[in-house]
């Protein structure tokens, strides 16, 4: 499990045709940062795409040559002999449009204005950046992905391939992940967005012209989104009520353990990530729901895809929890795909699809196996 | 692999007898997925498994068989009526828990039923149980206190359950160490596989 790809290159592709969202809005030119792993093989089969979730990016796996401690996100999933086998696949792993590490998103340069997009850079939904990704694809030379992985929006993302390019995917591997979000999460993530949107240093999205960053709110939104990705009993593991310095200080200050931890996560994330792609991220997530269209009837929605399916689930994950899952491989038994199913044993709360799991590392393992013999065959 | 896997599944073979070309199958218990392969290269079913086991269900995946992880005890609700031509029960409704509810299951969700068990009448368990032990045996290989078996039955008591149920017994195949039984099945016979379905 410690090999790893190594040093890699993030690589930037730029796109002079107009992208149109399914907002009506449109983007005549647009740039996605990009890594791949691995060898595309002669006919091209062999090209795994991975889809990343609400805070990840292009750099899955591998280190820098001038940054060598940052390690890719996905970097015990991803590399050789590991379950996505950079020895046997053709790995890409992109930063999505509206993203803030190197993709057009809102902190880029708009050409028109000599500004940063802010408040006019389009919302963006799960359908965009697949349409986008599709394009990437193309200039690529890929035709067809042997398999699309995503955890979580990812998933959704590699969901939505099935659905939009039913011809252009032959496996679907979607983890912990979900058909549209519920009530719960969406009212988890307006809580996130109101924290940045009251932020004085928000300024409507416009704060780069203001010198400033909406830190406060970033921090919030994180700190929520970071409590909801956890659960109950690995908090109560790792922190319980443990107090900082040992006694009660009748202060608002950092007294438990999970506070100074909260904090330090909010800090991190908000010293790096762009408030605006946040609040396009959780409203990507909110306004996945490819049965919207067709009267909420998921089985109809999953009519088109062809796909063979591998969903996986984590039992301790409440944001998207089993039963999601269940409703994913009951439109796929429905419409009689091919579909497994694992539902992982794990105390990660959602931030298990990130983990190294026995269970969870053998089924993703095994699967891609089957998928690199179909390849060969 | 398939002779070995009827060599060591008797079974097997009864069962793939009664399953049609191209068929839709759904096993419950799968276990490793030998079952619904050998039916896809015998048979070319469109199959899946249910199973609950975390080593069963990276084995079924890595043998290529759609496998859906889940307990059979708390129902089929993944699968809709009539969604399969056969579900099966292979060796596994001696240790359900709700043996009454997932037989009503298995005939909502298939037009038929395959069900194969122990037959806990066969002379040799009557003798150990006559000789003062719970019997012992290739077909249920384990001590009292480390069974999973917590529902066995004799053919009698089978079919009482199916007429009691509206359950038609379509077919029987009793055999004994592979051997087929045709006298005195209950006495005779040290497993059973039947073919079923909805009465009426």
């Amino acid at each position: 499990m410690n090999s790893s790809v190594g040093i890699v290159k993030a690589q930037r592709a730029t796109f002079d045709t107009t992208l149109t969202f399914k907002s009506g809005a449109v983007l005549p030119r647009y740039e996605l940062m990009y890594e791949t792993y691995g060898t595309l093989n002669a006919d091209k089969s062999n090209a795994i795409l991975i889809c990343h979730a609400l805070s990840g990016h292009h750099h899955v796996a591998g280190y820098y040559a001038d940054d060598t401690k940052n390690i890719g996100w996905w970097d015990n999933m991803v590399g050789p002999g590991k379950p996505i086998d950079t020895l046997k696949f053709f790995v890409i792993g992109l930063n999505n449009l509206g993203g803030c590490h190197g993709s057009t998103g809102p902190s880029s340069i708009d050409p028109s204005t000599g500004k940063p997009y802010g408040s006019s850079f389009p919302v963006v939904t799960v359908e965009d950046w697949v349409n986008a990704q599709a394009r990437l694809a193309d200039q690529l030379g890929i035709q067809r992905f042997a398999a699309i992985v995503g955890g979580s929006l990812g998933g959704m993302q590699a969901m939505q391939w099935a659905l939009a390019y039913p011809d252009r995917v032959a496996h679907v591997l979607a983890i912990a992940t979900a058909p549209h979000l519920t009530a719960q999460n969406i009212a988890f993530n307006d809580v996130a967005r109101s924290a940045i949107l009251t932020d004085p240093e928000f300024h409507g999205g416009d704060f780069y012209q203001h010198g400033v960053v909406p830190t406060r709110g970033l921090r919030l939104a994180r700190m929520l989104g970071h409590i909801t990705y956890l659960s109950d009993d690995a908090m109560a593991d790792k922190f319980g009520r443990e107090l900082r310095h040992g006694k009660l200080n009748f202060s608002y200050d950092i007294e438990f353990q999970i506070e100074s931890y909260l904090r330090y996560q909010g800090d991190k994330f908000a010293a790096y990530f762009d408030a605006n792609t946040y609040l396009l991220m959780t409203k990507a997530l909110d306004y996945f729901d490819p049965a919207r269209e067709l009267d909420g009837d998921l089985n109809r929605a999953f009519a088109a895809a062809k796909a063979k399916f591998l969903v996986v689930s984590f039992t301790t994950d409440w944001r998207f929890s089993p039963a999601r899952s269940h409703e994913i491989v009951h439109a796929l038994l429905h419409n009689r795909r091919d579909v497994s199913y694992a539902e992982v044993t794990s105390d990660h709360g959602h931030d298990s699809f990130l983990m190294e799991d026995t269970q969870y590392i053998a089924v993703m393992r095994n699967y891609l196996d089957g998928v690199a013999r179909e390849i060969s065959k | 692999m398939n002779a070995s896997i009827i060599q060591s599944r008797p079974d097997f073979a009864a069962i793939a007898a009664w399953i049609p070309e191209g068929s839709a199958v759904l096993d419950l218990g799968c276990g490793d997925g030998s079952l619904l392969r050998y039916l896809r290269e015998t048979r070319k079913v469109v199959g899946y498994g249910v199973e609950i086991s975390d080593a069963n269900v990276a084995t079924c995946i890595a043998n290529g068989v759609n496998v859906i992880q889940n307990d059979l005890e708390s129902g089929l609700a993944d699968f809709e009526d009539d969604a399969f031509d056969s579900v099966i029960l292979s060796q596994t409704l001696q240790a359900t828990k709700h043996t009454e509810a997932l037989m009503k299951e298995i005939l909502r969700v298939g037009r038929e039923g395959i069900v194969s068990f122990p037959n806990f009448g066969y002379w040799k368990n009557r003798m150990q149980v006559l000789c003062g032990n719970m019997p012992i045996s290739t077909d249920m290989p384990y001590q009292w206190y480390d069974t999973p078996n917590v529902h066995l039955c004799t053919l009698h008591d089978f079919e009482d359950l199916c007429a009691t149920h509206e359950v038609s017994i379509l077919a029987r195949h009793v055999m004994t160490e592979g051997n087929d039984v045709n006298v005195l099945p209950n006495l005779l016979g040290s497993m059973a596989v039947y073919r079923v379905k909805r009465a009426g």
